[in-house]
């Protein structure tokens, strides 16, 4: 239990000042790492209560495929910091709201939180359940039409994306890989009698 | 180097020395934990206190990890040499032959070399997260080890996601990568650490869908219950090679991918990309992101062994041959995948990058699919699976 404790606070200190970090840190590369600081932190707290299979699926998904596109991303871009403060003021007032907004539903789970029962009675709801089995059989009985409208909803960005970044372009020379496997040396190599000091 | 002139022995002897002070820690440490464990009551008393003590039961764990460690390392100098004599024997040559009998000192002569040149750090890289990077690598790589079972209930961690916690650090593993590059400041880095990462994730998919295959069969995230549920009276006719023999291609072809090893080394291609996102690294610090790669491969070799070559299990499931421990046959295994991935490198031509993405999305990520969907189906039709 002190074990515990004491990876609880190590976790969650490391997680609030890398979330600092990220919006503090003056290169925006090392923000999108202090990000990724803040997600294995979170998955780390998720462990603790008893939520291996979430901590485990925040990693997987978020800091082993979304947080490497937006490290990629970030990498790549030309970042002008003069030009991003000029902004500052004329975008404040909306920034503002968004984060009155967000903060208040903050407070709202915050507060209603409490008094409910213990994380760790919470993730496991019957004992003998592992909690992977436990999310699976509530993802797939209760909620199973949201976790259908979930993935169609997916679907359709994913469709959306390529439909929106595909350009047939005209004159560019593709590989065919099916031509090129199915050639032989028949119709590939062509022997020729060259007659001496006249060439081909 | 062993048939040095009188004139260059001051020059060896450093080595030599360096050797024997680290040789005679190592033998304190042992002398300590021998004193350790015949004074303080026996036996009997030390393994009570080890697993009971919250501070033993921490200790335990330190020395576990600690065994892990030094067996991952002696395997992968053991790997390095094995791999150079395979390839030259492929190419007619010899291969190491003159550091120590039959060349078998080698791997020790480079880790020597890279302790003591010196670290270069490029001027214009940015230099936290060039350091940071071959930690992260190096850190992840001997993660994976902490819950790989070499024998039945031997893992650190034996927990209940095993094979998640497996997949979670093998694609972390690309940060070190992308961090390397970046920080290097040099193009030829960068441009690998591209490559890398787009690669990574395109592989990663298809891995996962293998996972989701083999976990379909054997009912379980616990990579001791994946083992347990390929034990049968057929022997290794029942290991999930054979009914998912298309998965196990996949994934060791993946897995070839998932490494940077050839034929998908692009990421080193040396042809375009002199070292790829190693090329500013010198030293200790490559000696980092080298010993990340070997250790990568070694710890896919498990996986592969655990998913679909029974683990520990004795391949002919009587008398004689289930009398040999079950960590000789893991072992045995993991050593045969280390050398099919030493073989393909010998003779496999570099793909292009373009070729290895469409082996990645539409030629893999179609199979495994089709096949999570199938399995699924003949599960749920035949009732084979392990529970319901």
């Amino acid at each position: 239990m002190q074990a515990e404790a004491f990876f609880f606070w190590v976790f969650a200190i490391v997680l609030i000042v890398s979330a600092l970090a990220v919006i503090s840190a003056r290169n925006p590369v090392h923000s999108v790492l202090f990000l990724i600081l803040a997600f294995v932190n979170a998955a780390g707290l998720f462990l603790l209560m008893g939520a291996e299979f979430l901590g485990m699926i925040l990693i997987v998904v978020y800091v082993g495929a979304v947080a490497v596109l937006f490290l990629f991303v970030v990498m790549l871009l030309d970042v002008d910091f003069a030009e991003l403060k000029q902004g500052f003021v004329r975008y404040l007032p909306i920034g503002a709201l968004i984060a009155i907004f967000v903060g208040g539903e903050l407070g709202y789970v915050a507060f209603s939180w409490i008094g409910s029962p213990s994380p760790s009675a919470a993730a496991t709801p019957s004992g003998t359940l592992s909690n992977t089995a436990a999310i699976g059989r509530v993802l797939y009985t209760h909620y199973f039409y949201f976790f259908q409208a979930a993935g169609m909803i997916l679907l359709t960005a994913m469709i959306g994306a390529i439909v929106l970044t595909l350009r047939h372009k005209v004159g560019v020379r593709r590989q065919n890989i099916a031509d090129q496997v199915a050639r032989d040396p028949k119709t590939a190599i062509e022997l020729r009698k060259v007659p001496s000091r006249v060439g081909i | 180097m062993s048939s040095a002139s009188p004139s260059h022995s001051d020059r060896i002897s450093r080595p030599l020395l360096i050797a024997g002070v680290a040789a005679a820690i190592v033998g304190l440490v042992v002398v300590v934990a021998l004193i350790a464990f015949f004074v303080d009551g026996g036996p009997a008393a030390l393994g009570a206190w080890l697993y009971a003590n919250p501070f033993g039961i921490f200790v335990r764990y330190l020395l576990e990890s600690l065994a892990l460690l030094v067996m991952v390392l002696i395997f992968t100098a053991i790997l390095i040499y094995a791999e150079r004599k395979i390839w030259g024997s492929i190419h007619l040559r010899r291969g190491p032959n003159v550091v120590g009998p039959w060349g078998t000192l080698q791997p020790f002569a480079d880790f020597l070399k890279f302790i003591l040149k010196e670290p270069i750090i490029p001027a214009g890289a940015n230099k936290g997260v060039f350091l940071l990077a071959p930690l992260v690598s190096v850190t992840l790589a001997f993660a994976a080890w902490a819950v790989i079972p070499v024998g039945d209930g031997l893992a650190i961690g034996n927990i209940n996601v095993g094979i998640l916690y497996l997949f979670a650090v093998s694609s972390l593993g690309v940060y070190g990568v992308i961090m390397a590059g970046w920080a290097s400041n040099s193009k030829y880095a960068l441009l690998s650490a591209l490559r890398v990462a787009a690669q990574m994730v395109s592989y990663e998919v298809s891995i996962g869908f293998v996972i989701v295959t083999v976990l379909l069969c054997a009912g379980s995230l616990n990579l001791t219950d994946i083992v347990h549920a390929q034990q049968s009276r057929y022997g290794f006719l029942g290991w999930y090679w054979l009914p998912l023999l298309p998965m196990f291609v996949i994934f060791f072809i993946s897995a070839l991918a998932e490494t940077n090893r050839p034929p998908f080394d692009l990421a080193e291609a040396e042809s375009e990309l002199v070292a790829g996102y190693m090329v500013e690294y010198s030293a200790s610090l490559f000696l980092l992101q080298f010993l990340t790669e070997l250790v990568a491969i070694l710890s896919m070799s498990a996986m592969t062994t655990i998913f679909f070559l029974g683990g520990w299990l004795s391949p002919l499931p009587f008398a004689p041959f289930t009398w040999i421990p079950g960590v000789l046959w893991f072992l045995a295994k993991m050593w045969c995948v280390v050398f099919m991935f030493s073989f393909v490198k010998a003779f496999v031509p570099r793909y292009r990058y373009d070729q290895l993405m469409r082996l990645g999305w539409k030629v893999f990520l179609p199979i495994s699919l089709f096949m999570v969907v199938a399995v699924a189906g003949v599960l749920e039709a035949t009732g084979w699976g392990a529970h319901h």
